[in-house]
């Protein structure tokens, strides 16, 4: 007999071209900004031969951004994969679940009552702490009930909540710039980050990358709904504890250093999904990369798009994921 | 071979209790037929008897050994099961739905194997989705997709098969290809135990009938000791005409009389 055709043969060529892509979007968010740079130049300000203008807008600008955007595109996309797949529900999201924002609250609470200047860990760690109570919340008010309808509208109580007390903290803090500061922590931004950015962030998301990419067994055994799971050997009330945590601490981490940017984990497997077997499993690795690719194109276009006040990536972000809720509407009421 | 032994099983769903005291053994080669009304407590039996609702007293044994001391990856490996109204969530293509069966064979981070290849390619063909394969699972037709499940749970290679309800909303053509497909994976030597509504599909393709009431299990033998017209008027509350020649007996309810 013919050896059959594997499910995960298909769709080989779909990794290749999402690092190509990746390594496209990287190296034009080196090169592409106010002031262009061309490749010689900044291969030779990476190396270390650089001028002293290429070198200061490279590696001290340009790169430590780069890194802050691939990390955090990387776990929302991943994030966003994983929640899919374990609610069952396309429309699962850290941001539109209100992880995203019960994060940014734990990361403004840390900065702007000083317990970041005390010790630098306590602000991913806050983040971290105050992501896994919104997720804790969502969960018990959505219950086990795999309705889009009830998820979304805990995820709204969950976020509207964390984002009322983002609001009120930056009120009450001493802070002249509050306005601006609430907008960027609801918005998400990568203006101005450094490499300490990095290191605050990198851990958290090698963490939770982890911990989320063992998920693609139950994640897939999950598609056929819980008894049918269990009845394939998966401990559930097991499986709930990495993703969970995973989820809390890769995008506390990631909010932490970026705020709150919406949607990427809402668009990215959607963009994948059709070109896999749209098991959960293999979506998870491709959602990873295209998270980091379209974060990094997200960024690229808030710098050259002309505005007067830099574009919020939020923003770009949310306008890309407004699609998403349309073509799913448009679907529900059978328009498409 | 396999077989299966509920000592003095008691189940409680919260307070109340759903299965009480039900005590069987069950061989491989057979197709066990249980049947009983709506909310008799079927259900409830075959997932206590899985490991998914909590067994309040009682043991359930597979091979001698107790359910309650065997891994979940083990009692998986052992008996594969169809859940009442499986509902899938993502569009998966025939061929991808069918080889989740092998899940319980790979280890955590592993995935599928060709020799697994080859044993989803022999369940679709038993279930006869071959021709199926590349078709998205959600967009198929009600007696289809019954078999592309059925075909799913057989991939799993288990000695035992327990299908809730597997001629749901099926039409009369496509019961008779399950109930066929079922009898046939029992006689070539696996325990497959299937909860069922059409008393005469179940007297026809069963070699053995439970008939559970209130959560008792009120007979247990050959469909032709079962399914005599004073237990339906009992159990079911039905009045019945019940044709016994030959081996099987035919049921074809005819009026409402009350139970007790």
């Amino acid at each position: 007999m013919n050896a059959p055709p594997l499910p995960d043969r298909r769709h080989r060529w779909l990794l290749p071209l999402l690092i190509l892509l990746l390594a496209t979007a990287a190296a034009a968010s080196l090169a592409l900004g106010p002031v262009p740079l061309p490749v010689p130049r900044i291969l030779s300000a990476l190396t270390g031969h650089g001028d002293r203008i290429a070198t200061a807008i490279v590696v001290d600008l340009r790169l430590p951004r780069l890194l802050v955007g691939l990390l955090v595109g990387a776990i929302l996309g991943l994030s966003g994969a994983v929640l899919q797949g374990y609610l069952r529900n396309p429309l699962a999201e850290p941001s539109v679940l209100g992880a995203s924002n019960g994060a940014a609250l734990g990361a403004v609470v840390a900065i702007y009552f000083g317990l970041a200047e005390w010790n630098m860990a306590l602000l991913p760690l806050m983040a971290i702490a105050c992501g896994l109570v919104a997720l804790s919340m969502l969960f018990v008010l959505a219950g086990n009930s795999g309705s889009p309808l009830t998820l979304i509208l805990a995820g709204i109580a969950v976020s509207t909540l964390a984002g009322a007390g983002i609001s009120l903290a930056l009120n009450l803090s001493p802070n002249p710039f509050a306005a601006m500061e609430i907008t960027s922590w609801l918005l998400g931004s990568l203006e101005n980050r450094s490499m300490r950015h990095v290191w605050i962030a990198l851990p958290c998301v090698l963490a939770g990358t982890a911990l989320l990419l063992g998920s693609g067994k139950v994640l897939d055994a999950l598609s056929l709904g819980e008894d049918a799971a269990q009845s394939l050997g998966l401990d559930l009330a097991r499986a709930r504890l990495p993703i969970l945590l995973g989820t809390a601490i890769g995008v506390g981490g990631a909010v932490a250093v970026s705020g709150s940017i919406g949607f990427v984990g809402l668009i990215v497997p959607h963009l994948i999904r059709p070109f896999t077997d749209r098991s959960p499993s293999t979506l998870l690795l491709p959602s990873m990369i295209g998270g980091a690719v379209l974060l990094t194109l997200a960024d690229v276009a808030v710098r050259i798009i002309p505005t007067q006040a830099e574009l919020k990536l939020g923003v770009v972000t949310a306008f890309l994921g407004v699609p998403v809720f349309l073509l799913h509407l448009m679907r529900e009421r059978r328009i498409w | 071979m396999v077989t299966m032994e509920l000592a003095d099983m008691t189940v409680a769903l919260g307070r109340r209790m759903v299965v009480r005291n039900v005590s069987a053994t069950l061989h491989s080669g057979s197709l066990v037929g249980i049947i009983g009304p709506n909310g008799a407590g079927k259900s409830t039996l075959v997932r206590a008897s899985l490991g998914l609702a909590p067994v309040a007293e009682g043991t359930i044994r597979i091979n001698g050994t107790p359910v309650s001391q065997m891994g979940r990856q083990t009692l998986a490996r052992m008996l594969a099961y169809l859940p009442q109204g499986q509902t899938l969530h993502w569009p998966l293509a025939v061929e991808r739905l069918v080889a989740l069966g092998r899940l319980p064979h790979l280890g955590p981070l592993s995935r599928i194997r060709a020799q697994d290849g080859g044993i989803i390619e022999q369940a679709m063909q038993r279930a006869d989705v071959l021709h199926l394969r590349n078709r998205n699972a959600m967009e198929l037709s009600g007696g289809e997709r019954a078999r592309v499940l059925l075909a799913r749970a057989l991939a799993v290679g288990a000695k035992g098969l327990i299908a809730d309800e597997p001629l749901a909303s099926l039409d009369p053509g496509h019961q008779i290809d399950v109930m066929t497909l079922l009898a046939r994976e029992a006689h070539g030597g696996a325990l497959v135990i299937a909860v069922l509504h059409d008393l005469t599909m179940a007297a026809r393709y069963c070699d053995r009938l439970l008939l559970i009431d209130r959560g008792r299990l009120v007979a247990d033998g050959p469909p032709a000791d079962v399914l005599t017209p004073e237990r339906l008027a009992g159990v079911y509350g039905i009045g019945a005409y019940v044709r016994t020649d030959g081996n099987t007996p035919m049921i074809v309810p005819v009026e409402r009389v009350s139970a007790d």
